[in-house]
């Protein structure tokens, strides 16, 4: 990058600026697309007051939110209070570094990346613990609790089912995973990644990493059906109770920005990142140009996922959803890696 | 050594909470996540509507009535209008009892909705709770079309009806039978039979059949526990004993008699029944005057009368005394809903704080009735 830039230091200040946008205006236009997809579910309208089909709704709400006070709780640890929202959003933003958009746009192809995302993304839980314990509440006290609960257990089975992958493409830079998925779909980890025939044979174990990948970065996220951190008809909101304001924008921004995250992540291992499905069959297609627009799609196509099932599911309870990562999830990736593991010694 | 002491946790709910369906207190003691001890603290809403009918004529005394239960006005005028007839000894026309009926059962009906709905939302559910505000719609549209009001009606007069039914309401109201239907097997596959759902509400909070009975709990509550009780069978009022309807009690279908998921499928099961009571009533409305037996001054003999109807939340008494003056002497209401809620603390001790709230739900209180 020091050749385009001319000097390092521009491009490390240059190059995450776009992400940041992205961040900024997937943010915006993510909570109008759940509030328009909810009431497409609900048989409802939606907003659509605030210009065509409501298009600004979301930039005013946002505009209201800078504009009022930060209020803070009687006894609250006030510096303790005052970062966690901004912790929640950094340890986010960090993980969007090791993000392939297209082959010429990375933050940092770290060859750790993929240990380096679960690692950044799970600090985030500390600011969700030190959020709850600030705001010397004891509903956000709750949450809190529940969400670390939550995050630690759900963060194996994330990792454990992203290991198949990586098993397979023998590498944790992001870049290299995306890069090996080339040559059309059939070549995506999800049909079992580059290979011969024998590799359809590890399509139905794919199948089942990724969709634990999906369960548990949906819990990771605390959305519903794993909400339980801001259950709102028990902890009426959790975390967020005690906060205002752009502190509580910022805790907004974090979930969404979160969500794509989480699903860029899961197409970039599973469904080929920024590839084209199409192969090389139309070079236009899979021009850098072009990667972008895949790489954005798959994830907002996760996106949309996430926030299909929110809408459709109740939550669960916190000692079902431990049930469900311990009994369920975490025995099951692990066969999954030992079948892997078998595949590989045995070719 | 000494046994590892955790401390207990003494957590408010409400008066401002979204699940504590109104304004309602719960005083809960939590050990972690386990309920120890739950304390429900009342009065956030009291109107004083016991004391406030002395001074009011019996007429008057409806509107105050409708906001009792305000979900559920219809069912609350009809308990009243029967108690003072009664009292009054008039016999009303067949019209009106029919029309009654099926404005009861509608009402039930959306009762019912509204505390499936929340219900829904309680367990973390938003989009069940808007199909069912769909539905109530269409009720209040035939309310509205027929005296005006939609919430809070004045419909249901001593003697008679404030306003007959209009031209289209027959049609009106096979329609809404004919739409709505389908629609309770879709909220069944939306909601009841929801993996996530059962597992929230099946075997939690069960009500075993003496508990309920000794607490005095009725409607769906005493029903989801397998008593079959019901006052439209078993102390007929109106005309109910015309029509042809089953009960339906707790089966323990997905877990134990008498849990959530029971008492949540009663009412489920109820909405048919009242369909088929309205279908059966609507048809054969006779023809008359609604307005005739209405008597121009509503002044009872001395004496007094207990008179009980089943609401959908339950049996809601009218113990009402008359001096033989235009004034009641004494109106008392028996509330279902205050007396389902006295059993809280007795099902939900051991449970987790997310059950809390499912029990509490499952009790479909509504606060105005609590607190009268």
């Amino acid at each position: 990058m020091t050749e385009i830039f001319g000097s390092d230091l521009i491009a490390k200040i240059i190059i995450p600026i776009p992400i940041a946008l992205w961040i900024a205006l997937f943010a915006l236009y993510a909570v109008l697309a759940e509030r328009k997809i909810s009431a497409w579910i609900q048989d409802r309208v939606g907003p659509n007051r605030v210009g065509k089909w409501g298009l600004l709704q979301t930039i005013i709400d946002a505009i209201k939110l800078i504009q009022k006070e930060f209020v803070y709780p009687i006894r609250a640890d006030k510096l303790l209070f005052r970062i966690a929202p901004y912790l929640v959003f950094s340890a986010t933003f960090l993980g969007y570094a090791v993000i392939p958009f297209s082959s010429i746009y990375i933050g940092v192809d770290l060859n750790v990346g993929l240990f380096y995302f679960f690692a950044v993304t799970s600090l985030g839980v500390m600011a969700l613990l030190i959020a709850g314990w600030s705001s010397n509440n004891k509903y956000s006290l709750y949450g809190g609790m529940r969400s670390v609960a939550q995050i630690v257990s759900y963060e194996i089975p994330t990792a454990l089912s992203a290991l198949t992958v990586v098993m397979l493409s023998g590498t944790l830079q992001m870049q290299k995973i995306v890069m090996q998925q080339s040559g059309g779909i059939q070549n995506w980890f999800i049909f079992g990644g580059p290979g011969d025939v024998s590799k359809y044979l590890l399509v139905p174990f794919m199948l089942v990493s990724a969709v634990i990948l999906f369960i548990s970065t949906l819990a990771e996220t605390n959305r519903t059906p794993f909400d339980l951190p801001e259950a709102d008809s028990e902890l009426v909101a959790g975390v967020h109770l005690e906060y205002s304001g752009m502190m509580f924008a910022f805790f907004f921004l974090a979930e969404y920005a979160q969500m794509f995250a989480v699903s860029a992540l899961v197409s970039t291992l599973f469904f080929g990142g920024w590839q084209s499905p199409f192969g090389n069959l139309i070079p236009f297609l899979n021009t850098p140009g072009m990667q972008f627009f895949w790489s954005l799609i798959k994830g907002l196509f996760f996106v949309f996922v996430q926030i299909w099932l929110r809408w459709t599911l109740p939550r669960v309870r916190v000692d079902q959803l431990m049930n469900m990562c311990w009994k369920y999830l975490i025995p099951i990736s692990l066969a999954n890696i030992l079948i892997i593991g078998v595949y590989i010694a045995l070719k | 050594m000494s046994e590892l002491r955790t401390e207990e946790m003494v957590i408010n709910m409400g008066p401002q909470h979204p699940s504590t369906h109104g304004v309602l207190r719960l005083k809960v003691v939590l050990n972690g996540e386990i309920v120890v001890e739950v304390k429900p603290y009342i009065g956030y809403l009291h109107r004083c509507f016991e004391k406030h009918c002395e001074a009011m004529t019996y007429p008057q005394v409806i509107p105050y009535t409708d906001r009792m239960d305000y979900v559920n006005a219809m069912n609350n005028e009809l308990g009243y209008a029967i108690a003072v007839e009664k009292l009054l000894g008039i016999q009303v026309s067949e019209r009106v009892e029919y029309i009654r009926v099926i404005m009861a059962e509608l009402q039930r009906i959306a009762s019912h909705l509204i505390a499936i709905g929340t219900y829904g939302n309680d367990a973390g559910a938003f989009t069940p709770f808007l199909y069912c505000f769909i539905d109530r719609e269409k009720i209040l549209e035939i309310f509205e079309m027929t005296c005006g009001a939609r919430l809070l009606y004045n419909y249901i007069w001593v003697g008679g009806l404030s306003h007959d039914i209009p031209k289209d309401f027959q049609k009106k109201v096979k329609e809404f039978v004919k739409y709505f239907r389908p629609r309770i097997d879709q909220l069944n596959g939306l909601l009841s039979y929801n993996k996530i759902f059962i597992e929230r509400t099946a075997n939690i909070g069960i009500l075993p059949a003496d508990v309920a009975i000794n607490g005095g709990a009725s409607g769906p509550t005493l029903r989801g526990s397998g008593v079959k009780f019901d006052l439209r069978k078993n102390d007929p009022y109106s005309i109910y004993h015309k029509f042809d309807f089953d009960i339906p009690t707790g089966t323990g279908e997905v877990g134990t008699v008498g849990d959530c998921w029971d008492r949540y499928m009663v009412r489920v099961r109820e909405m048919e029944q009242s369909l088929r009571i309205i279908e059966q009533a609507v048809d054969n409305i006779p023809e008359g005057d609604v307005f005739a037996d209405i008597p121009k001054r509503v002044k009872p003999p001395v004496g007094e009368v207990y008179v009980r109807t089943e609401t959908p939340k339950g049996e809601l008494g009218y113990y009402i005394i008359s001096d033989g003056s235009l004034n009641p002497y004494r109106v008392k209401a028996r509330s279902p809903s205050f007396c389902n809620l006295s059993l809280i603390n007795q099902i939900s001790r051991g449970y987790m704080i997310a059950d809390l709230i499912m029990i509490l739900g499952s009790f479909d209180i509504v606060l105005g009735e609590i607190d009268r």
